[in-house]
């Protein structure tokens, strides 16, 4: 159960929070079909490091960007996203 | 290789077991295989077997990178069947409930399938249409499934909470009486010995690090135990399976996640089929030892590391406890995880790819020790034609671009919402 | 004098006894039946690590089996029973097996029982019978189990002299420690063993921890290390079948720890000889434990065989109780154990035991070559020590290789985890091989797996540390491996020809000792840990005694019987209400997300398929959601409030995701826009009022005309506020009203009256069914499945075509408008009964081309009628197919026709 430093609220359990998906798999609203589709049905999947999108749904229910290790859950980083972020 | 038999053990009692010879060899890598699977586990074996057995192919190797059978074939909960609603997925897996039916058999190797049931159970009137939807699909593709009464559920299970005021009360089931379980390890070790005996190679400890390309073609795969040629290369590796893909440039419609499962203490018999639920996500059965292999909803969030969370796992009990209260003073003994590839339709990738001579099969999810023969056999059809086999042909790997997704659950590209 | 029972006798024992010391103190050493061999078995531990004498302890639903008699600490009443063996444990039929034993080496199984799979079930059947050792409890679980989160700078596990200390030096210095000790005492091995730290130093110092604000928890177990330095602890709060003092047997703790201390200390091995399983031989710490805690010498002459120092003080111990040691055996050359002042032989393995009446009667060993024997009931042993390292390695830890002790010791780890003491620095050891017979040297205790087992299993290839695990079972039994790992792997490097390190070695895995199930469900074994979302107006269906229906976790009002009316007339009666006058339903559950701003429009256009930005204010339309694949994932309306204020309701079986889903967009693809979509689903509750009268009764209560159909307006019933919407799912001219949920009650009452005094009726979820089916409207988790696109589901004509809404990309691939997909259909019955979900056939025994999703009989003109997919089912209408349900022996033919049977064309909703 890994502890998550969630941006707003400081580290608080895993379970409170949920994962949705990798920010390779995100497509953007604009982005052309054949484009669109490769980006939501590969992964890179790394056995090391990636970026994914957890949201602190049981907290203060922001959408963060955790950059995890996906073998050891060394989590290197967790930025805010959506509007407020862009502030 | 040396047959087994009561009598044969009675031989090996009598002599102080010194007959026994080695189930496998051990050999060195040759310096070509006219078809390599890379990944020792149920379904890579099962591969070879077919390779050899049906197709007469004798210059094959199998690659693993540990020991065999160390994946998710040694970490399922061991549940065969093939109820499943959607006819390319039943119709595959009931191909594979076939071979079950004699594989002990066919393999001269106890891998001690029991069709002691399999059973969905239904908790409310809407759960009970789907489950006959379910039945009655399978039924018009001519496979068994029945449904099943309260009293007749209760008479099966006499443990399951009847009571009517429980949170999900049971109202019902589907049973697939020619499903049931097998002993997993069994099964990799008798493809094992089935291939070896046939002339294929096993090769441990042997990990593929790279892809030898010519143009836009496979021609073999670096290892850590040197370069070895290839006709054809077919990737068998469940969980690894987007980084060896990765090593031949491809990104896969898959992610690694973590499934969990668990085991009782050993007990005197007390579960007699496999209880699955329509609305509750756990699976109960017991194992010829006596102990209880319980598992539950997978873990939902990227894993290598073959350790879940464990409030995934303690939900999962609570589920099986509303089902099985005599579960509770019980005790969990061992608890593993496996790296499940999830594919985003649910539904397993075997075929092509669009690396010339190079073949993928995996995308299995949580379901793919029930498919370990059928994997294997349809697998084998398309390593050694080039082409994918009618039973395989609906799981391509470019269905999902395309759009012709397989999708039991009707969830989506993510996998995280089945 | 605490009294007890085993196996129906009365004893008694002392306090502070564990059941373990009692059945020692009452001449009981025959404690249970090996599982394969049944062979006889007794203690041969104090600890944890205990494979043999396993017993059901408690009854009725506490009853815990396979329960160590070391690891149960005796109360009064306790009722404990031996295991696996019939009819009882003297004299046990099973152990007929151990005859068979030659035969029935590791793996046994997998060379025969050939035949069909019914065959195999057979022989399974028996096979089953035998395995397994205790008996589940029947009876309900009686007592409670409960879970509990901590936090602490310094976890200590283990309350032994490293440990102790460890937890005051952090305590005094101010840190946050808890300290648990899997014991009911604290001290570990200085309780058999004080050198200069006594109890009262172990008194002492736990109150000067305490007093410095540390939590010290006995009778725990730090049973899994998780990522992140989260350990969760199992902690016992009463003994295996004793009543808890306050109805909790069990606490499960989920401590997060600054740092980790393991002060678990080490293991003692035992050695490998043949017959190394008779009741009688014990591991020498257990034994000197038995003497210095318990204060009994369970034998009369002693034997002691040893590789290391340690054994000597076992020895002391017995000098000093007054037991007679009739030999030490030590396995390493002169002059070790000279001066110990006991009759020490050197260069001296143990070779074999002999017993008569399931007790010792003497050893055998090989001393410098040659073979001598020594009357004896009991042998102490000591083959050195295994330091206890699960926690470490479950912490991503690795391990050096103490070539002086043959061990393996923590190294490095990627946590905040350090080891100290016993387990940290094991004693050394003198390495010996193994003399006796492999096929009666036991390693694996409770599986019955022999050095013999290994040898073979090597023979065969199963060669790999988790080959061999797994071909001889060994390691898995309830012990864990806790005494057998070290030996089998140290006669697997043998066999590899490598050191030990090199030879492999298993994982590491929660739990550290077995955990029970209803520990790990804790409060949720209730419940399935599902809670129950009611219904704001809850209290008022309840009083109707409805049959109630559930949705995910909602329960909802399914139909409302009176006068003992069955679910079929009930929902009939109140379908025909709606279609003849008026009914009135509870519609909150629906998903309600309020979206604002400048640019709610042109959100609202990426979250639908539709357009929403031409609705005028006051005006609504049907509305769906397709997934980023394309494929239709929701459906429901959107009304426009205001000029920049839009209400957007979507199905209750979606509710949860689409507002994942909303805020997902919002985040993510489109920050910049000037937006906010709140989710209101459970701020408002909503009932809908549908009929033929249904615009009188809305007139009346808000004293206004009412909405024309697909408009909006806000007003007020019963001096409440609330937004009317006139939509309609059931196709009667209709209203929705949404008001805030704490304000509902006024609302529905004022309602109810009004329609009851029109004559109208509640209705349920069933007749809501029926009105739908014959209307055509679709249902989220029915037609709309997840499988099916807009063309499929004829809505293609209501898309946006400006696209830029979700979907549109998925919708451009090309297998989704390829012929051959399943596409919405209607059915009429030609005769009798539509099955719901049945297959759609051309004709007996082909394959399914579709099914149906939903089947009811037409409410006012009868008749069976449903809704499908059929492939290519748009161009097949007037085919003639059958509706098979095989699972139900029920079928019906049926005609295809188009999706609609009642009020095509939409009269029912012009005023």
């Amino acid at each position: 159960m890994m502890r998550i430093p969630c941006p707003h609220c400081g580290p608080r359990a895993q379970s409170e929070f949920i994962y949705e998906r990798t920010v390779d798999s995100v497509v953007p609203l604009d982005a052309p079909s054949q484009e669109a589709m490769t980006k939501l049905f590969t992964r890179n999947n790394p056995r090391g490091v990636d970026d994914e999108i957890w949201r602190h749904t049981y907290g203060c229910r922001a959408w963060m960007i955790l950059t995890r290790h996906r073998v050891t859950n060394e989590i290197s980083g967790c930025r805010a996203i959506g509007p407020e972020a862009l502030l | 290789m040396s047959r087994y038999s009561a009598f044969s053990l009675l031989r090996g009692a009598l002599t102080g077991h010194r007959h026994w010879q080695p189930a496998w060899r051990d050999p060195e890598p040759k310096s070509h295989y006219d078809i390599i699977i890379i990944g020792g586990g149920g379904h890579g074996l099962a591969t070879a077997y077919y390779l050899a057995k049906v197709h007469g192919l004798k210059n094959i190797a199998v690659l693993e990178k540990g020991w065999i059978g160390g994946g998710n074939t040694g970490r399922n909960t061991t549940i065969v069947r093939s109820n499943y609603r959607l006819e390319p997925l039943h119709n595959l897996f009931e191909f594979g409930l076939k071979l079950w039916h004699g594989l002990s058999d066919e393999l001269n190797y106890n891998v001690m399938f029991s069709p002691r049931g399999a059973m969905f159970l239904g908790h409310s009137d809407a759960d009970m249409v789907k489950l006959a939807e379910r039945g009655d699909a399978m039924r018009c593709d001519g496979i068994d499934a029945d449904l099943l009464t309260r009293d007749q559920v209760a008479k099966l299970e006499p443990l399951l909470d009847m009571s009517r005021d429980a949170r999900f009360p049971i109202q019902g089931g589907l049973i697939q009486r020619r499903g049931g379980t097998a002993r997993h390890d069994a099964v990799a070790w008798g493809y094992a010995r089935g291939a070896d005996s046939l002339g294929v190679d096993i090769i441990q400890k042997c990990e593929v690090t790279g892809f030898v390309r010519d143009g836009d073609a496979v021609v073999g795969v670096e290892t850590n135990r040197g370069r070895i040629s290839a006709g054809r290369v077919g990737i068998c590796v469940a969980g690894h399976s987007g980084h060896v893909a990765g090593l031949a440039g491809l990104k896969l419609p898959v992610e690694s996640q973590t499934l969990q499962a668990m085991v009782t203490e050993g007990v005197k018999p007390m579960i007699n089929s496999v209880i699955m639920s329509q609305s509750l996500h756990c699976y109960i059965s017991q194992s010829d030892k006596g102990g209880v292999v319980f598992g539950g909803d997978p873990d939902n969030w990227p894993s290598y590391a073959q350790r879940g969370h464990p409030m995934v796992m303690e939900g999962a009990v609570a589920q099986g406890l509303a089902l099985v209260p005599a579960l509770s003073r019980l005790r969990m003994v061992r608890t593993w995880s496996g790296v499940t590839d999830m594919s985003f339709d649910g539904a397993p990738i075997i075929g092509e790819t669009p690396v010339r001579n190079l073949f993928l099969n995996g995308g299995w999810c949580y379901g793919g020790f029930k498919a370990t023969p059928a994997s294997g056999w349809t697998y084998a059809h398309t390593l050694a034609t080039g082409k994918p086999h009618e039973l395989n042909a609906p799981f391509s790997l470019d269905r999902f671009e395309r759009g012709a997704t397989i999708d039991e659950t009707g969830s989506g590209p993510m996998p995280n919402s089945r | 004098m605490i009294n007890f029972s085993f196996d129906g006798k009365a004893y008694t024992a002392q306090e502070g006894d564990t059941l373990a010391a009692a059945l020692l103190r009452n001449g009981i050493g025959l404690v249970g039946r090996s599982f394969k061999y049944h062979r006889p078995r007794g203690i041969m531990t104090a600890g944890v690590e205990e494979p043999n004498a396993l017993v059901t302890v408690g009854e009725g639903g506490r009853a815990e089996p396979n329960t160590r008699a070391t690891d149960v600490f005796v109360y009064e009443g306790l009722v404990a029973k031996s295991q696996n063996r019939w009819p009882n444990l003297s004299f046990d039929v099973g152990a007929v097996l151990g005859l068979a034993a030659p035969a029935l080496s590791a793996g046994f199984y997998y060379k025969t029982f050939f035949g069909s799979a019914k065959k195999w079930m057979f022989y399974e059947f028996f096979i089953r019978k035998a395995a397994g050792l205790g008996n589940a409890p029947t009876q309900a679980d009686p007592d409670r189990f409960s879970h509990r989160a901590a936090f602490c700078d310094f976890l200590v596990v283990g309350a032994g002299p490293a440990g102790m200390q460890a937890a005051l030096d952090a305590a005094e210095s101010g840190k946050r420690v808890i300290l648990v000790e899997q014991d009911n005492i604290l001290g570990a091995s200085l309780i058999r063993d004080p050198q200069e730290l006594d109890a009262a130093w172990i008194e002492a110092t736990a109150a000067r921890i305490r007093a410095a604000g540390g939590r010290i928890l006995t009778r725990t177990t730090a049973s899994g290390y998780w990522e992140h330095d989260l350990v969760t602890l199992t902690q016992r709060l009463s003994e295996p079948g004793q009543v808890p003092a306050n109805g909790v047997a069990q606490r499960l703790w989920h401590v997060r720890a600054g740092q980790v201390i393991l002060a678990t200390g080490s293991i003692e091995r035992p050695m490998a000889f043949a017959h190394n399983d008779r009741p009688g031989v014990m591991l020498s710490q257990a034994l000197c434990s038995y003497v210095r805690r318990f204060g009994l010498i369970p034998g009369k002459r002693v034997v002691i065989a040893t590789n290391n120092d340690d054994a000597y003080k076992t020895a002391q111990a017995l000098k000093e109780a007054g037991a007679q040691i009739v030999a030490i055996l030590d396995a390493r050359p002169a002059p070790a154990g000279a001066n110990s002042g006991h009759r020490v032989y050197n260069d001296a393995v143990p070779l074999s035991t002999k017993g008569a009446r399931h007790c010792l009667k003497s050893v055998s060993a090989l001393v410098d070559g040659k073979v001598m024997d020594w009357d004896a009931d009991l042998l102490a042993v000591s083959g050195g020590f295994t330091p206890v390292v699960h926690l470490h390695m479950q912490a991503g830890g690795t391990l050096d290789w103490n070539e002086d002790a043959q061990a393996f010791i923590p190294a490095s780890s990627r946590q905040n985890v350090t080891t100290i003491g016993g387990a940290a620095e094991p004693q050394p050891i003198f390495k010996m091989v193994p003399v006796g017979k492999p096929k009666k040297s036991f390693i694996d205790f409770q599986n019955d797996v022999t050095l013999a087992d290994v040898d073979l299993a090597w023979a065969e290839g199963y060669r790999s540390v988790e080959h061999l695990k797994r071909y001889t079972t060994l390691g898995m039994a309830t012990d864990q491996g806790k005494l057998s790992n070290m030996a089998a792997l140290g006669r697997l490097a043998e066999k590899q020809g490598v050191a030990i390190p090199e030879a492999g070695l298993t994982t590491f895995r929660p739990p550290y000792t077995p955990v029970t199930m209803g520990l790990l469900a804790g409060a949720g074994a209730k419940d399935a840990g599902a809670h129950v979302r009611r219904l704001a107006l809850y209290d008022l269906h309840a009083a109707k005694n409805p049959i109630w229906q559930p949705l995910g976790y909602w329960f909802r009002p399914r139909a409302y019987p009176t006068g003992g009316e069955t679910l079929a007339q009930a929902a009939l009666r109140e379908a025909k209400a709606v279609r003849n006058n008026v009914g009135m339903t509870d519609v909150s559950t629906l998903a309600k997300f309020e979206v604002s701003g400048p640019d709610a429009a042109a959100f609202l256009e990426i979250i639908c398929a539709t357009t929403v930005s031409k609705l005028a204010v006051g005006r609504g339309r049907y509305t769906f959601m397709l997934r980023e694949d394309g494929i239709v994932f929701d459906d429901g309306t959107v009304w426009r409030l205001d000029e920049n204020r839009y209400l957007l309701t979507s199905s209750t079986g979606g509710a949860d995701r689409m507002a994942t889903h909303i805020s997902y967009v919002r985040q993510f693809l489109c920050p910049h826009l000037r937006v906010s979509a709140v989710n209101v689903q459970e701020h408002y509750a909503g009932l809908a009022v549908a009929g033929p009268k249904a615009k009188a009764v809305l007139a009346t209560l808000v004293g206004e005309e009412p909405p024309r159909h697909m408009s909006t307006v806000p007003a007020s019933i019963a001096g409440v506020p609330v937004i009317i919407l006139a939509a309609s799912y059931s196709g009667e001219r209709a209203f929705e009203i949404y008001v805030d949920a704490s304000q509902a009650e006024a609302v529905w009452a004022a309602c109810e009256t009004q329609v009851m005094t029109v004559g109208g009726a509640l209705y349920g979820l069933e007749a809501m069914e029926f009105l739908r089916i014959e209307k055509g409207h679709l249902v989220v988790g029915g037609e709309v499945d997840g499988r099916m696109t807009p063309h499929d589901l004829a809505l293609d004509k209501m898309l946006n075509k400006a696209g830029g809404f979700i979907g549109a990309s998925g919708l451009a691939r090309p297998a989704l408008s390829e012929a051959g997909r399943r596409q919405l259909v209607g059915l009429e019955a030609i005769a009798g009964a539509i099955p719901e979900g049945a297959m759609l056939i051309p004709s007996e025994g082909a394959s399914p081309q579709g099914h149906v999703s939903a089947a009811a009989f037409r409410i006012v003109e009868g008749g069976s009628v449903a809704l499908g997919q059929l492939v290519d089912g748009f161009s097949r209408h007037g085919e003639i197919l059958i509706t098979s349900s095989p699972t139900r022996g029920q079928k019906a033919r049926v005609r295809v026709v188009a999706p609609h049977f009642y009020d095509s064309a939409g009269e029912r909703y012009r005023d």
